[in-house]
């Protein structure tokens, strides 16, 4: 038995599912079914972000394997079994799931009007997945809820979202699964070789040289599509333009964390040389990222847009933190995605409040808010600053751990990815000026109104979470060291034994 | 003489003959009701005895009752009873009543396709698949033109029977070649014969082809598809429900076990050629489902693609393949019967609907309806945690395991495409303005479809006895 001495990840993983469950049986009148809706969708969320909470506290930091495991047989001779398991590189991911969730559940209170059972049972849906996938020791388990999320994500965008939304939803669904059936041919060649879908056991196999070189490439088509990483990152701006509010935070917030988390777990564990390998390429790919996608956000007039090309350009720090494979780049990428998802997810919400007044995005239709709307404008400046990476705020440690990791690499990788933090100030700021600056010219943002007490219910954990990240970033990175640690020791010791081999052949 | 084997398909049909004499007597009503629930009965009556009935080959080594054959005779009865209670409404419909399908003839002729397909899996003789092929198809082609003082009815039966005899034409030919180059007809000498490969001649292997596209007419593959389209949309629906599923089956099977049986020492003969119909089927059917707006052409379509992922299963040629084909196929027709329940609910003033567009908005009119929808749409994609997900990827591990990269990249490739086309229905249910409502379904196609999306959902909870059952039933195969 665990150290919950229960079975945590899964309580946590389906206990949503009980929420849909009565969800769904509830009837009767539409404005009472919706009512209902909602605060059972918010209470079952807050209990299972106060349940997670155990994790925050008996998780034991000093361990860098998989704790809180659970087996059950599901397909035990063909080697799938049902594994639940959290190290320190996914327990944070875990706890990010199910924070974040409530307060989505809260900040559609008001802005989902129609069918708000099906909005509630999709995002509930939505959850299960999430946490399920991050708590997966088998990789049959894990694709299930990797891919399970297409489901109600489509359905979130598609019937919520904004006039472009069929469009949106086609795009985000069809590239993900593209992506994602390349994963399932070499989830297949994996089991093939190694006859299991164990996670640790996949990590303690070796596979081929040249069989890593196939296999990393079907697992990057699924997870850069995902993280997403330029090229693969068109569909992100349309989805979150979309999507309705809470549908862009869990994006932003825990999606796009999938396809990063997915190399951490997959891609560097099991396949050292290939990485090591595709290494060059990819910091190229994160580097085109980080600047060019910087630059598109500098010329964007729809606010969420804009935030999505920030999203691209952060992600492309990320990615180039994990494939430096030492611990700082590694615990950098961890720490900003950590921080993204608090960071862009508030960000989301931001443009949600002043979307639910004034139904437009455009930047240009607002202006002078600071005036009006003092609480506001702080929030927004919080998050503005710590997603330019302001030292004492969530965004700064995880860039830096990444600038010196990478500089352990090239100077020109860390010179280049540098720049996105100058460009990400330029952007931000820009947008912050114009839209909370200036001369409060429009009419009807004359009588607009400031945080209402459920808005700042939903910001108050979002700006704690921020502030703490980043004035005490050791009770964050605490987490992670061990795994990250053990992580990189058996990446070297992998690399060693491959030069080795090459040693004896040659 | 071990006449013993054949006992179930003997009382099927005793059963059938029985309800046919039955209800020619009856005057007063049409006795449709009454024939169907008999049929049923005599259905599960069969069923029970192929769980209980006697292992091994009968008359004189033509037919053979093994797991393979048991597990299949399973399925189709439970395909055929599906397909029976889908058309007690259908049929009786007052709006459908110009079409006359309400009568007692239309249970008993699935019950000798049945029979037909009973034969077709327990064959292990070329004169009997021939048999039973010729039971399944004859019956078939009536029913695709039972209504027939309709048009469309009339045209999908005589192009189903004119396109349907040249492919046993074809095999029949096929198996004449065979027989003339090996001096036997059964599947147990023709595999001791091929297995020494001086055997081998050219006219064998033209035989062989000429089996496989015969086998492949029947099954709807590339480029054997073309009367598909049309004879799934011209049929009644309560007819393409049931070809839908059950004939699916049969064919599939038929084409494993003689593929790795008589014929599996050919397999490098003949695996390029399954690997261009699989690839071919499923490429056509993403691309070609993509333009249509009537949903019973669109499942035509999609069935296309869904034998083109079977068709991997047997390319591959090995127990684990045989297995995945086992598998696809039990979830395969949980999928059909349950999306054709749906599609048989679809329907306004007694009126049936079509059309794509006529779901419109269904998400709001009819949750249940449209949730179950839903779910055989996603399993239909391949979309996990559902079925059809699980169908896949036992059938991909065959592919992988023999190195057929080709076939699983391009069958990945394609089932990416095909998504497109399940999502854009849920697009219409979902995402456009509703509709006026539909007409309140009848309790049965509530069971069929609630039962089917029940199996679809929860059978990644217990997928092992099914996945056991398959790989014994595929094990047979390769003794």
């Amino acid at each position: 038995m665990n150290q919950a001495g229960f079975p945590l990840l899964s309580m946590l993983t389906f206990l949503p599912l009980v929420g849909v469950a009565i969800i769904a049986t509830t009837g009767g009148e539409e404005r009472v079914v919706a009512s209902n809706a909602r605060w059972t969708a918010l209470w079952t969320s807050l209990l299972t972000a106060i349940l997670s909470l155990v994790l925050w506290a008996k998780f034991d930091m000093s361990v860098s394997g998989f704790q809180f495991t659970e087996t059950a047989e599901w397909l035990p001779e063909w080697g799938i079994s049902y594994r639940m398991g959290v190290d320190g590189i996914s327990v944070l991911f875990v706890l990010l799931s199910t924070i974040l969730t409530p307060i989505c559940i809260l900040a559609s209170w008001e802005s989902i009007q129609s069918r708000v059972r099906e909005f509630m049972i999709a995002f509930l849906v939505l959850e299960t997945m999430m946490v399920g996938m991050f708590c997966s020791l088998d990789f049959v388990l894990f694709y299930m809820f990797f891919e399970g999320v297409l489901i109600p994500m489509y359905l979130i965008i598609g019937i919520w979202g904004g006039p472009r939304r069929v469009y949106a939803a086609f795009k985000f669904f069809l590239y993900t699964l593209a992506g994602s059936l390349l994963m399932l041919l070499a989830l297949l060649a994996m089991w093939h070789a190694a006859g299991t879908t164990d996670i640790v056991a996949l990590m303690g196999h070796s596979f081929s040289r040249n069989m890593q070189t196939w296999l990393f490439l079907a697992l990057f088509a699924s997870f850069a599509v995902k993280v997403p990483m330029w090229p693969f990152h068109t569909w992100l701006p349309d989805a979150h333009v979309e999507a309705p509010t809470a549908g862009s935070v869990i994006l932003a917030g825990v999606l796009l964390k999938m396809g990063a988390y997915g190399f951490l777990r997959f891609s560097l564990p099991m396949l050292p040389d290939a990485s090591q390998y595709f290494a060059p390429f990819i910091y190229t790919l994160s580097v085109v990222a980080v600047i060019y996608t910087s630059l598109v956000a500098l010329a964007q007039t729809d606010m969420k847009k804009l935030i999505a090309y920030s999203s691209v350009a952060h992600m492309g720090v990320v990615t180039i933190g994990i494939f430096t494979f030492n611990a700082q780049g590694i615990s950098g990428a961890l720490f900003q995605m950590l921080s993204h998802g608090v960071v862009s997810g508030a960000l989301f919400l931001c443009v949600g409040v002043v979307y639910d007044r004034i139904h437009t995005r455009e930047i240009a239709r607002y202006g002078g808010l600071a005036d009006r709307m003092p609480a506001y404008a702080l929030a927004f400046m919080l998050f503005t600053m710590a997603s330019v990476g302001l030292p004492g705020t969530a965004g700064f440690a995880g860039e830096v751990l990444v600038l010196v990791g990478s500089f352990k690499i090239s100077l020109w990788l860390a010179v280049l990815g540098g720049m996105g933090m100058i460009l990400g100030a330029a952007y931000m700021l820009y947008l912050y000026r114009r839209v909370m600056f200036g001369k409060l010219e429009k009419l009807d943002l004359k009588g607009i109104l400031d945080l209402s007490p459920r808005e700042i219910a939903i910001f108050a954990p979002l700006v704690v979470l921020t502030i703490w990240m980043g004035v005490y970033p050791s009770s964050f990175t605490g987490f992670f060291e061990a795994s990250v640690g053990h992580m990189v020791e058996h990446h070297q010791a992998a690399l060693a034994a491959a030069v080795k081999l090459a040693g004896v052949v040659r | 003489m071990n006449w013993m084997i054949a006992i179930p398909e003997i009382v099927l049909a005793c059963c059938g003959m029985a309800i046919l004499i039955l209800c020619v007597f009856r005057k007063h009503d049409d006795g449709f009701q009454l024939a169907s629930m008999l049929s049923v009965a005599s259905l599960g009556i069969t069923a029970m005895l192929v769980l209980s009935g006697t292992m091994g080959l009968g008359f004189h080594g033509m037919v053979v009752a093994d797991r393979f054959s048991g597990f299949c005779r399973i399925v189709i009865l439970i395909a055929s009873a599906l397909a029976v209670l889908l058309s007690l409404d259908h049929n009786q419909q007052p709006a459908n009543a110009s079409q006359k399908l309400a009568r007692f003839e239309f249970p008993v002729l699935i019950l000798f396709a049945t029979i037909g397909m009973m034969i077709m899996v327990s064959a292990s003789n070329l004169m009997t698949v021939y048999m039973g092929v010729e039971l399944q198809s004859l019956s078939i082609y009536v029913l695709a033109a039972f209504a027939r003082d309709t048009e469309r009815s009339s045209e999908a039966g005589l192009k189903y029977f004119v396109l349907g005899a040249l492919a046993s034409g074809l095999l029949l030919y096929g198996i004449s070649l065979v027989y003339g180059f090996a001096g036997t007809t059964s599947f147990g000498e023709l595999a001791k014969s091929f297995a020494n490969p001086a055997s081998l001649s050219p006219g064998l292997i033209v035989g062989v082809v000429f089996v496989v596209a015969g086998l492949a007419f029947k099954s709807a593959a590339v480029p054997f598809h073309m009367w598909t389209p049309d004879v799934y949309e011209g049929a009644p629906t309560s007819v393409t429900a049931f070809m839908a599923t059950a004939p699916k089956v049969a064919a599939l099977a038929l084409f494993s076990r003689v593929m790795v049986g008589p014929f599996g020492h050919l397999i490098a003969s003949w695996q390029q050629l399954l690997v261009l119909i699989s690839i071919a089927s499923m490429l056509l059917s993403a691309f070609a489902a993509i333009g249509q707006s009537n949903i019973k052409r669109m499942l035509a379509y999609s069935s296309i693609g869904h034998v083109g992922y079977l068709l991997i299963g047997i390319a591959a040629g090995t127990e684990v393949g045989i297995r995945g084909v086992l598998i696809y196929l039990v979830t395969y027709v949980f999928m059909s019967a349950g999306i054709f329940a749906c599609v048989l609910a679809m329907r306004r003033k007694g009126r049936s609907l079509e059309r794509i567009s006529d779901l419109a908005g269904l998400g709001r009119t009819d949750p249940a309806l449209a949730l179950a929808l839903i779910i055989f749409l996603f399993s239909l994609a391949g979309i996990p945690p559902f079925s059809g997900f699980w169908a896949k990827y036992f059938i991909f591990i065959a592919a992988v395991e023999q190195g057929l990269w080709a076939l699983a990249v391009l069958g990945m490739a394609s089932s990416a495409v095909a998504a497109f086309y399940y999502i854009r229905i849920i697009k219409v249910m979902y995402f456009d303005p509703a509709e006026a409502a539909f007409d309140t379904r009848p309790m049965s196609l509530s069971v069929v479809a609630g039962a089917s999306a029940i199996f679809t959902t929860f059978f990644f909870i217990f997928p092992a006895p099914l996945v056991s059952a398959a790989q014994a039933a595929a094990k047979v195969l390769f003794l």
